[in-house]
């Protein structure tokens, strides 16, 4: 077990530095930083002197080599575009992406199951096609254009949420959250609802199709002979054995979602890490955009890594055949 | 200034609570919640706009952004009455006593607002701050080589050179406390060696009308009526006691949020939607023309272009083909569609607004195809030419620039219009890697000097137009104009100085190394329910000056 964690985590390092290696590569595309951070009557001894001062005049390997050595000390450098230190930036944007990230993920967890009990329950009433064309659209509209959607609906035309911004947050040590005032939660209602679209529809459809494999098996069956009624069948038997692959694909979603609330954090101005990330590409803030870019990386990592460690916890075949081998 | 507007949409700054600010932003919740010290004629003003300045620093950045919301917290000597004249401000009066010397009186009894006094010392001070070489405030001190104290109200700036329009530039030369800045570590105004943040990049001290309150850059920026402000009592101000600068970077979420009432002031709104807009009885639109013009430029200087199917020759070097590019622009039609009605078409490079105008200089050369036909004909391209047309991925300019493509394919001038983001634009157009580009240009100073000396000095050149031809990006070189901007920097007479403006001018729209295009007009949205009816005031330069503003 021990060694199987350490595995993976040696696994992730070499993850890590592909993503990074393979980020500063790309970045002699993204433009000089430089020409937006000095004057335009800068001469160009002064451009030159600026950019060697920052490490910019050294090739990209040279380049990832410091920052490598800076990183392992837990050091990402000074975003270029905002004079501050990267750890500091990230560390304050953090909170709202996790919060946002996850109450996203509970409303796909909340809104999902249900939805998918339901249609596979009653799979020939109309509420349920309704439901499930409802959820092609989910999965195939784009982020923007819903948070859009809701933004006119909610906001604009009834007047009830904030279309932007995270509203009113209490600061507790480093974290700030939104969840302690009545704006801060009207505030991630929209946003959470965008970025959870397609994670409620996935998960609804996955229910669904699971919900109809078990409904099938023997032991159902066995279990509605012994009259059972169809609530104990329903929820006490059948959902219990669809959940192991929902929990398994939610944990996958769940790095997607923060790594993709990027474009639910522009379109509501919600100050996350996303956010950064996006005015960092448009300034070439080269440090940001490094450290951003690990983050994410380590984040698919760690939650790929639990999620196999949860295999571990719910099926016990696979400790099993370890132990098994292991002993033989 | 080459385009705010263009490096706006990279400037915006972290996330950041501080604690103390956000107990002294309870506080003031609580305060003004249960009505103790909040005067009756309390107005809030909130405002979006798609960028915040990434850093408060005076001196640190010379972008609109950041003189949209410095402009309110910082002061200089001289300032622009509502006329857009310039006024008496920390200065109360000036003499020049020689050609070298200006001598300003300042105002008495001024304040910083940390209560500390305004005195010589922090005029000599803020000179040297923004003389620094990581300050990007240099123009607003041109000519200047130093300040000298002559007593605690009385201050010389020393010219290294003459600089007739200087209190021009002095608007926008912000004065900062000086006990503030030695005390704070901020005496210079960025430092990118030591790694660390730059205490005036997030906290103020200025003289200005409004003082800030609570800095979340990204999420919001709260500047309060500074209450010992010594100009209370001016006619013009308004009774705005708070602004709230929210960024909303995504333009939908942007007008949403003005339309549903959450803020009541869009400096930025799209131009597409600006029609619709004015439909809505609960808003209502300013429109100012801005001082500023998007122009196309020509690579002048190679014999053969970059990026062109000509070999062996320069087309632009042929003044004919200059001339055929100016008479197939329609730049009727660009106002109509790529504008939206928001322009007005020009043929100069400066405008109404700068000194040195002159409406003979303001002729385009004739929407005309045939002629155009007929000039590429007699210069030698019957058939026409493939070149590339580089521009930013910024609005207008990304509109602009595929319409221009068009028109210069119907007189057979095979336009790629190159639309590139702006981090990357910018270098390229610096490398003076570019055949043909397209870019929009403002100068701060509202004078044709530093837009002449920028655009289209000979670059590099050692007149005595210092810092020259820095923009002029085509490397256009011309002995005569470079003698006649060297022959105005220095003129004192105004209107000797007026008339060899206005020849160069002319000699500019004679030779066509840049065709402009027009001038833009900035629409302002704002909220026009009763209650939250904003007043405001539109000046050139497109700064909002909160003190004007009025909320009924």
């Amino acid at each position: 077990m021990l060694a199987f964690i350490i595995q993976r985590l040696l696994q992730s390092i070499l993850v890590m530095l592909t993503v990074g290696f393979i980020a500063f590569s790309l970045f002699n595309f993204v433009g000089d930083p430089v020409s937006l951070m000095l004057p335009p009557e800068a001469t160009q001894a002064d451009r030159d002197e600026v950019r060697k001062s920052l490490g910019l005049d050294q090739p990209f390997y040279v380049q990832f080599g410091t920052f490598l050595g800076n990183a392992v000390q837990g050091n990402f450098g000074i975003s270029l575009r905002l004079g501050r230190p990267v750890s500091q930036l990230l560390v304050e944007r953090l909170p709202a992406t996790l919060e946002l990230a996850m109450t996203a993920a509970v409303f796909g967890l909340l809104i999902g199951i249900p939805m998918g009990v339901y249609t596979a329950l009653k799979r020939d009433k109309w509420t349920s096609k309704v439901l499930l064309t409802g959820s092609l659209v989910g999965v195939s509209l784009p982020n923007f254009l819903i948070g859009i959607f809701l933004i006119l609906i909610f906001a604009v035309w009834l007047g009830w949420l904030p279309s932007f911004g995270r509203g009113e947050t209490t600061a507790i040590g480093f974290w700030t959250t939104g969840f302690l005032t009545t704006e801060g939660l009207k505030a991630i209602i929209l946003p959470a609802i965008t970025l959870g679209f397609y994670p409620i529809t996935l998960i609804m459809r996955l229910v669904r199709a699971e919900m109809l494999e078990v409904l099938r098996t023997d032991y159902i069956k066995f279990a509605r002979a012994r009259g059972l009624t169809n609530n104990a069948v329903h929820f006490g038997h059948a959902l219990k054995n669809t959940l192991v692959p929902v929990i398994t694909i939610t944990g996958l979603q769940l790095g997607a979602i923060i790594a993709f609330a990027i474009i639910t954090e522009t379109v509501f101005q919600w100050p996350g890490m996303g956010l950064l990330f996006i005015q960092a590409v448009q300034f070439a803030d080269i440090p940001v955009m490094a450290a951003y870019l690990c983050l994410i990386g380590f984040i698919f990592v760690v939650v790929n890594l639990v999620v196999d460690l949860l295999y571990f916890a719910v099926d016990p075949r696979l400790r099993v055949e370890r132990s098994g081998s292991g002993g033989h | 200034m080459p385009d705010g507007r263009f490096i706006d949409i990279c400037y915006h700054a972290p996330v950041t609570m501080k604690f103390s600010t956000l107990a002294t932003a309870l506080l003031f919740a609580i305060v003004t919640s249960i009505g103790v010290g909040a005067p009756a004629h309390a107005k809030t003003l909130r405002y979006a706009t798609q960028d915040e300045p990434q850093t408060l620093d005076p001196h640190s950045a010379n972008l609109a952004v950041a003189n949209r919301l410095l402009s309110n917290i910082y002061e200089g000597l001289v300032f622009r009455d509502k006329d857009y004249k310039i006024v008496p401000w920390l200065a109360t009066s000036w003499t020049q006593p020689d050609a070298k010397t200006w001598r300003f009186k300042l105002r008495p009894n001024v304040k910083f607002h940390d209560g500390s006094a305004f005195t010589a010392d922090d005029v000599v001070f803020s000179i040297e701050r923004a003389l620094h070489p990581l300050s990007q405030l240099k123009v607003a001190v041109q000519g200047v080589e130093r300040g000298r104290k002559v007593d605690d109200l009385t201050v010389d700036l020393i010219m290294r050179e003459p600089n007739p329009v200087l209190l021009n530039h002095l608007v926008f030369f912000r004065i900062v406390s000086k006990t503030w800045a030695e005390k704070n570590k901020a005496a210079i105004p960025q430092n990118y060696k030591d790694k660390e943040e730059t205490f005036s990049s997030r906290n103020s001290n200025g003289t200005g009308p409004f003082m800030l309150l609570e800095r979340q850059p990204d999420v919001r920026t709260v500047i309060v009526e500074n209450k010992t402000w010594w100009n209370r009592n001016s006619p013009e101000r308004g009774n705005v006691s708070r602004i709230e600068l929210l960024p909303i970077q995504s333009r939908p979420t942007r007008l949403a949020a003005l339309i549903s009432g959450e803020v009541q002031f869009v400096n930025d709104p799209p131009t597409q939607d600006v029609p619709r807009l004015k439909a809505n009885k609960d808003i209502k639109i300013v429109e100012g023309q801005e001082a500023r013009v998007q122009y196309l430029v020509f690579d002048t200087s190679r014999d053969e272009l970059l990026y062109s199917d000509v070999k062996g020759k320069n087309p632009w070097r042929d003044l004919r083909v200059r001339q055929a590019v100016a008479h197939a622009i329609d730049v009727e039609a660009i106002k109509l569609k790529s504008m939206r009605g928001l322009s007005v078409p020009t043929g100069t490079i400066i405008t109404k607004f700068d000194q040195g105008f002159s409406s003979d200089a303001d002729k385009r050369l004739k929407y005309d195809l045939v002629r155009a036909r007929e000039l590429l004909k007699e210069a030698g391209y019957p058939n026409g030419f493939g070149v590339t047309l580089d521009c930013g991925n910024n609005a207008p300019a990304a509109d602009i620039c595929p319409a221009v493509a068009v028109m210069l394919n119907q007189i057979g001038i095979r336009v790629t219009a190159n639309v590139m983001t702006i981090p990357n634009f910018f270098p390229k157009l610096q490398r003076a890697d570019t055949s043909f580009y397209l870019l929009s240009w403002t100068s701060p100073t509202s004078d044709a000097l530093y837009t002449l000396q920028s655009l289209v000095y000979t670059h590099g050149g050692d007149g005595v137009a210092n810092a020259s031809g820095d923009n002029n990006y085509g490397r256009y070189s011309n002995k005569d104009l470079d003698r006649l901007i060297d022959q105005f920097k220095v003129e004192p007479d105004m209107k000797k100085r007026d008339a060899l403006i206005r020849d160069a001018l002319l000699l500019l729209n004679r030779e066509l190394p840049i065709v402009p295009l027009h001038r833009q007009i900035i629409p302002w949205a704002m909220s026009a329910k009763p209650g939250t009816d904003v007043t405001a005031i539109f000046p050139p330069n497109g700064t909002p000056y909160f003190f004007r503003f009025k909320i009924q």
